[in-house]
């Protein structure tokens, strides 16, 4: 990647940050390049939301650097704020403007910039031009909050939580909008706890737990990290299944029991298979359900916590 | 493409949210004026009554019909009793052998009166001249009436309720809505919020105060003897002190519950004691060097002694001096307090 040799977008040293005694992020490091959409995924209360707004300068640190497009808050916040596009997750805009005038209210306040027009042709809300924001979607609401961070024509990207909330299609909706911002260059910082978002949109990964980065890289490089590209489940009546006996075979990555079953995680389908089938047979317990499908980050999450990223 | 200063466009946020929303219309522009149609009403001054008699003699009857504040039914005594007894006459005149008798009830104010006035005809028809010539004349001019005083008040009243509701919620929703902390990301200069409510409360007052005090003249007549600059500048001064205090209320609060608590504690004692509805001379005078330091006392104060007394600006300058202090006392405390996220 050519943006290598460029100066990163964002750089976290050691940032800490508690709140009364609940230690929100606890030394994280991070480094955003120009030009990419870095994720950070994790688990709710994971401490993403914090990180991502002492980077965007609305909440204080306790301790560590904060380096954003080479500036700090400290000395150069004005300028920084007219370089940012920030969208928070939960703000609710003025249910009694039309789409057109918040638009225009937000673009009012950067110097530079593309018309509210082009803005909303970005996110697709052409149609919505002259509609009230309280008759809006919850998707549509979300895609105007993107928008308001698209008008100052930012150098970097916020989107804390951009498609929380959202039914699949809007959420689709959405990431369309993002992987075209995406595809043009921009650097985007986006924190998320769906693990498909993070798959599918960003280009490096930060897997967050209790306030630390556990994992860091691609989602392909993550994915590979656990050694396991596939993750079987097996189902039986009667008693829940042990999950060691399965994970003691050599074909097997790992094991461990979800609600009565196993899921193994493991590199060669064809030889692991037929491997853990035989044991079922040995245990002399029948197969109710079998199930594969390809590792996700949701996996990674799962092998580095032995949690899962969201309880549904 | 040009964009417009950023202080207009959160100027016209304010309006649009205004004017979109009809019930805070009703409460700035239709409400006072119900109010002061409904009291202008109802504490009207009435023209003199005519008072009704009864009287038992052609005599009589053509003595007492010289006077025309007197409507005189003639009846004989029996039914004139009973009318009396009644309430259908306040008075009763009979021929008796050595002049008249007057039967009346001399607890009811109008038994009195009418008797004054039958005697006073009766006198006058045999023949009484007066000794001492009078000239009526009567105190009924524009000025010293219930409506003049109440509007003043009610002008003062609506621009302190309007400045800290309109301020009040607003703030709160938009903190509540975490769109406060969406702008302080922005690069928009903190204070441009807190100037656009200022200056579109500032437009607003000139149609707000012109709807009520428009009404009052044009309907009732109601004197403005003051320059209209020296009533402007009250009027601002005013507006700002109240702003100022609906900034501080809502400063901190996050919740609308909180912030309309605040409201009412802090306004509910200005509408019983700042003398909108009755003059705030009532109280004890213990409680006036408190009771003039409020800001709706002053600010109706001065808005009575320039549009009734037409009062120069010079003469309403301790008034002045108190909204001025309000201001500058809250806007700095709201400052200091004001919550973004």
């Amino acid at each position: 990647m050519s943006s290598l040799s460029a100066p990163p977008a964002l750089r976290v040293r050691n940032l800490r940050k508690a709140f009364q005694d609940v230690v929100a992020v606890d030394g994280l490091d991070l480094e955003v390049r120009a030009g990419e959409c870095f994720g950070l995924l994790g688990p709710n209360g994971a401490g993403k939301t914090t990180t991502i707004e002492i980077c965007e300068g609305l909440t204080d640190r306790d301790s560590g650097e904060v380096e954003v497009l080479g500036l700090s808050w400290e000395k150069d916040a004005r300028r920084l704020r007219e370089r940012l596009g920030i969208q928070l997750q939960e703000t609710q805009l003025s249910e009694k403007l039309t789409v057109h005038e918040t638009l225009s209210l937000f673009r009012s306040f950067f110097p530079r910039g593309p018309s509210p027009d082009e803005t909303i042709a970005r996110v697709q809300l052409e149609e919505k031009r002259n509609s009230r924001v309280g008759s809006l979607s919850g998707g549509q609401k979300q895609r105007l909050a993107l928008a308001c961070a698209l008008v100052g024509e930012p150098d970097l990207l916020f989107l804390d939580e951009p498609t929380t909330g959202l039914d699949p299609q809007a959420r689709r909706q959405l990431w369309e909008v993002i992987a075209e911002l995406q595809r043009a260059g921009r650097t985007i910082l986006l924190t998320t706890h769906y693990m498909e978002e993070a798959e599918r949109l960003c280009d490096r990964v930060a897997i967050m737990d209790h306030g630390k980065v556990i994992a860091l890289g691609t989602p392909r490089e993550l994915i590979a990290s656990i050694g396991a590209g596939h993750v079987v489940r097996l189902s039986s009546s009667g008693s829940p299944l042990d999950a060691a006996a399965f994970g003691a075979l050599a074909c097997v990555a790992a094991a461990r029991t979800d609600d009565g079953a196993v899921e193994a995680q493991v590199e060669q389908l064809h030889d692991a298979l037929p491997a853990l089938l035989d044991e079922l047979e040995r245990q002399g317990r029948p197969l109710t359900e079998l199930r594969v499908h390809s590792a996700t980050l949701e996996d990674v999450f799962m092998a580095f916590t032995g949690r899962r990223l969201r309880d549904e | 493409m040009n964009s417009r200063h950023p202080l207009l466009e959160l100027t016209l946020v304010r309006f649009r949210e205004f004017v979109r929303e009809p019930e805070a219309i009703f409460w700035v522009f239709v409400f006072p004026i119900l109010l002061a149609a409904g009291l202008g009403l109802a504490f009207r001054n009435r023209p003199a009554e005519v008072l009704k008699v009864a009287a038992t003699g052609p005599a009589l009857v053509r003595a007492l019909r010289l006077e025309k504040r007197l409507d005189v039914r003639p009846l004989n005594p029996s039914l004139a009793v009973e009318a009396l007894r009644q309430g259908k006459v306040a008075l009763v005149v009979e021929t008796a052998p050595s002049g008249v008798t007057y039967r009346f009830d001399d607890t009811n104010p109008d038994g009195r009166a009418a008797r004054q006035l039958a005697n006073d005809a009766i006198e006058s028809a045999a023949g009484r001249s007066n000794p001492v010539p009078a000239v009526d004349r009567l105190m009924r001019e524009p000025g010293s009436r219930y409506i003049d005083f109440l509007i003043p008040g009610l002008l003062g009243m609506n621009m302190m309720g309007s400045a800290i509701w309109g301020m009040g919620f607003a703030v709160v929703d938009a903190r509540r809505k975490k769109l406060l902390k969406r702008l302080v990301a922005t690069p928009m200069p903190r204070y441009y919020y807190l100037l656009s409510f200022i200056l579109s409360r500032l437009f607003m007052l000139v149609v707000e105060v012109g709807v009520v005090a428009g009404f009052g003249m044009l309907v009732f007549g109601v004197p403005m003897r003051g320059s209209l600059a020296g009533f402007g500048a009250v009027c601002l001064a005013g507006s700002l002190a109240f702003c100022s205090l609906g900034m501080l209320i809502a400063s901190r609060a996050r919740t609308i519950e909180a912030a309309s608590g605040l409201m009412n504690v802090v306004m509910m004692p200005m509408w019983i004691l700042s003398g909108v509805f009755f003059s705030a001379e009532r109280f004890p005078d213990a409680l006036q060097p408190a009771i003039r330091a409020l800001p709706l006392t002053a600010l109706i104060d001065a808005l009575r002694a320039s549009m009734l007394q037409g009062a120069a600006l010079a003469h309403v300058a301790p008034q002045l001096g108190i909204l001025v202090g309000w201001m500058v006392l809250c806007f700095g405390l709201a400052l200091k307090l004001f919550r973004w996220k």
